[in-house]
């Protein structure tokens, strides 16, 4: 498989327009191929490789473009691009211009007919649409999400007909097993656990499986896109608003056991805490180890092209090879690590939200440490 | 940040929240509920054999003990039975020695009180004869002395010799 990836990167050269040769040989190559890999795109690009004519062919199939425009919603196929992205080829739509610069589509303003780009190269004559295509990594979520239903879904058909299951129901049955009885029930409680294992086990599946597809040659990288993980992290966010108990938001807004001058303030601090700061750890967490485990395989690969002057072709090759072997063994515990680590925070804020507050044992925790605690308590009780 | 806004895309956020919405739902409809009512009873299923092998355990636990418990009140009572029979047979034996003994007693007593009186009868003949005796030599005194007073003497003293001899 990783041989199989080696290859397939080292054929693969980068769609931008300004590198139509295909190969990828200085360190700016290897960058901006790095950097456009870990991007959504709109069309599914297997493979691309110069024929005899001195042309390049890309290898893949198009995916469907739909966008909400000025003119309301547009839709066609990404082929029409031409798989260029920087801005040189426009389609032309309802009465519309549109073209894609870094994996963005751009609808240019009336009356302009190629992109204009300042110093930075930021279109200056044309804005960014509202684009719902199906996308790359649509088109892996819709993967996964129809892979697990079926998976999944058998599982539940073969208990209809016996206790234990057969086949593969086998392999998924312990790890049904290990999200309720390592994650959900530990982290939740014995009393709310089940309302709560469903989402759980659909994020944990989610999550892990596309992990592992993002380290196949396909070079998917769904869960290192900031909008995926983002839309994830709200979902707990949302659950664990939802669910939070008188209890949760008491110790929120109006901290018990503390003098009442720092309780605005420390209902800020907690306020922002299980608004923000926990829903933003959750997204960040799971997008930056996915897109950071995705580049360094990735460049450990490219080590092949950029030291192959200072250690010979054999050497170069070699030394990528083990340490891009190594590093993808670890990306595969990385995979199932941000997996479990999201699913276990998630199920450990629900629990946090869902707790049942025993008094009689928090005086002892906090009795020592305040000590006009227990009056504020009794008002509190 | 600028760039990661960048990449951020509300489209692919809209997508992927209506993807993920439909996705939970399916799944929980039609795999983890299932799933896990399934295992829940499976678990449940094995928790009531184990607890019904627990309590068969027991009550073959208590089956025993009663077994146990009536075997000894058998033997118990067996020699309790036993030692009756035992006591029954001593007493019996006691009872039959005392009353052989009783009896033999008032035989002894019945032949001596009959000795006694074979005795006391034999001693008053003795006595009447022997006064009738003695007034026979009186009778023969006074008469010898009627006629010789010397050889009366004799005769009584002869006679007295005699009956000493008796």
């Amino acid at each position: 498989m990783l041989f199989a990836s080696t290859i397939a990167l080292a054929e693969t050269p980068v769609k931008d327009g300004a590198n139509d040769g295909g190969q990828i040989d200085t360190k700016t190559e290897v960058e901006e191929y790095i950097l456009h890999h870990i991007q959504d795109s709109h069309d599914f690009h297997l493979f691309s490789y110069t024929n005899d004519a001195g042309e390049r062919k890309h290898i893949g199939f198009p995916l469907p473009v739909i966008i909400w425009t000025s003119n309301g919603l547009t839709t066609f196929m990404s082929s029409e691009f031409h798989h260029d992205d920087s801005g040189q080829v426009i389609v032309e739509k309802n009465g519309l211009k549109f073209t894609k610069i870094h994996s963005k589509i751009y609808e240019l303003d009336a009356g302009a007919s190629t992109v204009a780009f300042d110093e930075d190269h930021h279109a200056t004559n044309a804005h960014k649409v509202l684009d719902f295509s199906i996308t790359k990594s649509v088109v892996g979520v819709l993967l996964i999400g129809l892979l697990m239903f079926v998976w999944f879904s058998r599982l539940a058909k073969q208990y209809k007909k016996k206790a234990i299951p057969t086949g593969f129901g086998r392999v998924l049955e312990p790890l049904v097993l290990y999200v309720r009885d390592e994650i959900a029930r530990p982290n939740i409680g014995e009393k709310h656990y089940r309302r709560f294992t469903g989402y759980l086990m659909t994020v944990f599946f989610f999550i892990w499986i596309l992990n592992l597809l993002g380290l196949t040659p396909f070079g998917f990288n769904v869960t290192g896109q900031l909008a995926v993980t983002a839309c994830l992290a709200i979902f707990t966010l949302i659950i664990y608003t939802a669910s939070g108990n008188k209890d949760y938001w008491m110790h929120i807004l109006w901290m018990p056991g503390v003098p009442i001058l720092i309780r605005p303030v420390l209902a800020l601090i907690e306020l922002a805490g299980a608004l923000i700061i926990k829903p933003f750890s959750l997204l960040v967490r799971l997008f930056a180890n996915i897109s950071a485990g995705h580049i360094v395989v990735m460049s450990l690969i490219a080590i092949m092209f950029t030291l192959k002057k200072s250690l010979g072709v054999v050497g170069a090759t070699s030394l990528s090879l083990v340490l891009s072997f190594f590093i993808t063994l670890i990306e595969v515990l990385v995979a199932f690590l941000q997996a479990y680590i999201f699913t276990m925070l998630s199920a450990l804020f629900i629990g946090m939200a869902v707790a049942e507050h025993d008094h009689d044992h928090d005086h002892d925790d906090h009795g020592h440490e305040i000590p006009d605690a227990e009056d504020v308590r009794a008002d509190f009780i | 940040m600028d760039k990661l806004l960048n990449d951020f895309s509300p489209g692919l956020f809209v997508v992927q929240t209506i993807l993920l919405l439909l996705l939970i739902f399916l799944m929980v409809k039609f795999a983890w509920k299932p799933i896990l009512n399934s295992l829940n009873e499976r678990e449940e299923g094995i928790q009531d054999a184990l607890d019904a092998a627990e309590k068969a355990k027991l009550e073959m636990q208590n089956l025993q003990a009663d077994n146990d418990k009536l075997l000894k009140e058998a033997r118990a009572e067996r020699e309790a039975m036993l030692k009756e029979a035992r006591e029954l047979k001593n007493k019996m034996i006691d009872d039959a020695k005392t009353e052989a003994q009783t009896q033999a007693n008032n035989m002894i007593a019945q032949a001596q009180a009959a000795i006694e009186s074979e005795k006391k009868s034999a001693m008053a003949e003795l006595k009447s004869h022997v006064s009738s005796l003695s007034i026979e030599i009186a009778e023969k005194v006074v008469r010898q002395e009627l006629s010789n007073k010397d050889k009366q003497f004799e005769l009584v003293e002869s006679m007295l010799g005699d009956a000493k001899l008796n």
